[in-house]
């Protein structure tokens, strides 16, 4: 995302993808309109989850490229 | 089932996990082992090196996700998988899948399993440096088809 930190100040999103429409890229766009396009991967307190996973106080969420281990 | 995942940035040996998994599965005849090393190629460009980095935390939890459906699906005795991270070089160890199972049939198909699942679940990613620069690795979609040719796509 091109930057180390990003401080959200908004309610409680209550699913992932409510939080990826409040978190914006350089070029203007969000995660969420970044995502229809691109591959990206979702985690919750790091369990593989889709956009519809519901989110609750303190949950650690994480969005990756897919993954190329191995 | 006996099991161990490691991450890290040493190189591993094969004779070392042999002898551990064999000291702690007695009644195991087959062991099936894969490993997968630094390739020189890669989509036509020379590779120098590779940088390997993962999500701490989820990478483990992802791994043993994926030995728990390998330990229920073929009942196998034992299970290794050690994966290297940070800076490696062409012909360099990256990942160890060793497994331990009654008979040969369970242990080849668990190895197998194991790396296709950690081919698309396990939280790693490489960078190449090629002449051309550095260069994050594309997913492939010949992994996807892989993990879902097993029939069961939780992670």
């Amino acid at each position: 995302m091109a930057c180390s930190e990003m401080v959200l100040t908004s309610d409680q999103p209550e699913t992932v993808k409510a939080l990826m429409a409040q978190i914006f890229l350089p070029d203007g766009q969000s995660l969420a309109s970044y995502a229809e396009t691109e591959s990206l991967l979702l985690a919750v307190n790091q369990q593989m989850v889709d956009g519809d996973a519901p989110l609750n106080a303190n949950d650690e969420v994480a969005f990756f490229p897919p993954v190329t281990g191995g | 089932m006996y099991r161990k995942i490691q991450i890290q940035l040493e190189d591993f040996g094969i004779d070392a996990v042999l002898e551990s998994l064999k000291s702690q599965t007695s009644a195991a005849g087959g062991f099936c082992f894969f490993a997968g090393v630094v390739r020189d190629l890669n989509d036509d460009e020379s590779i120098e090196s590779l940088y390997l980095e993962h999500y701490p935390g989820m990478t483990e939890k992802q791994l043993h996700r994926i030995l728990d459906q390998a330990e229920s699906r073929f009942g196998l005795l034992g299970a290794v998988v050690v994966h290297r991270i940070g800076s490696l070089l062409a012909g360099d160890n990256i990942v160890l899948v060793a497994v331990a199972a009654g008979h040969r049939g369970e242990a080849f198909s668990a190895c197998e399993m194991i790396m296709d699942y950690l081919k698309t679940q396990a939280t790693f990613w490489k960078k190449e440096s090629t002449s051309g620069g550095d260069r994050w690795v594309a997913a492939r979609g010949s992994d996807l088809s892989k993990e879902a040719a097993w029939g069961d796509a939780s992670n």
